[in-house]
């Protein structure tokens, strides 16, 4: 069980990153939400309206740096894969959650606490398709 | 003001990913393979984020707006369709394939992985290609 403490530790802060955007700013803490919005803004040269979502992203890249750096915790072991599982996997990610209308975070974190029906059947499909993908990489194609 | 709170918030949600280890993308593989040395770590992350979102959640409800805004921004859609479940679908497979999810995949620029790189470009151009299909509202 002690082995789960830190996993429950860093769930309840990205608890708390999605209490204090809703509290403050009434928004959802989908990172594909603000990644897209973000995008989609600075290609329109919109910036002002987006900043509070860029540093958020920014922050996303902080937060690891602070946590290796003062909380002594080792980084982890860099991806296993190819330049084209990345490549493959990254444009599947990308297309399925702006489909799909969100994320693990959007849908498994904040929607599951609205207790949206869509969350709810978007989580467990997500987790059903990444089960399903794994037993067949690992177990049926042996990778 | 916003802003600021856009950065903490960014803060605690990475400083939580790495914390937790979901940064590390084996977490996240074997906490998918069922049928392997299943790693049952996820559930912990997500059970305490659900911990704290779920009850402010459940509170901001009645309220009638945030501190700093107008509205709640909250999404509208409550329809099941096959947009939804077929994006949850490509999405899981392309989680399950590499490990990252689009927070995690952010956040682990942070260690400067050639790979993770590429994984947030392509992820960000999957996001942009998604506009090309018809929405519901369209069709």
């Amino acid at each position: 069980m002690e082995a789960y403490i830190p996993a429950l530790e860093g769930g309840s802060l990205i608890g708390a990153a999605a209490a204090v955007l809703l509290v403050l700013l009434g928004r959802i803490t989908g990172v594909s939400g603000v990644l897209f919005s973000t995008m989609t803004g600075l290609l329109k040269g919109d910036v002002s309206d987006n900043l509070w979502r860029i540093l958020f992203l920014v922050g996303l890249v902080l937060g690891p740096i602070i946590v290796h750096q003062f909380g002594g915790l080792p980084i982890p072991d860099a991806p296993e894969g190819s330049i084209t599982l990345a490549i493959v996997a990254g444009l599947l990610v990308g297309f399925g959650i702006k489909v799909g209308s969100g994320c693990t975070s959007g849908h498994g974190i904040c929607g599951m606490a609205r207790l949206s029906k869509c969350s709810i059947i978007a989580t467990y499909t997500f987790m059903a398709a990444g089960f399903v993908t794994v037993f067949i990489v690992r177990h049926v194609m042996g990778a | 003001m916003k802003n600021l709170v856009g950065l903490f918030a960014g803060i605690l949600f990475g400083a939580g990913l790495a914390l937790s280890g979901m940064t590390g993308t084996q977490k996240v593989i074997g906490f998918l393979d069922l049928f392997g040395a299943w790693d049952i770590t996820l559930m912990f992350v997500m059970g305490g984020g659900l911990l704290v979102s779920f009850p402010v959640y459940q509170y901001m409800k009645n309220k009638p707006r945030p501190v700093f805004d107008e509205d709640l921004h909250l999404p509208s859609k409550t329809i099941i369709d096959k947009r939804l479940i077929g994006g949850a679908i490509l999405f899981g497979i392309g989680w399950a394939l590499y490990g990252y999810c689009q927070g995690s995949a952010i956040s682990s620029l942070a260690y400067g992985d050639m790979n993770s790189i590429i994984f947030v470009v392509t992820m960000t151009a999957g996001m942009l290609l998604s506009k090309l299909l018809p929405t519901a509202d369209k069709a």
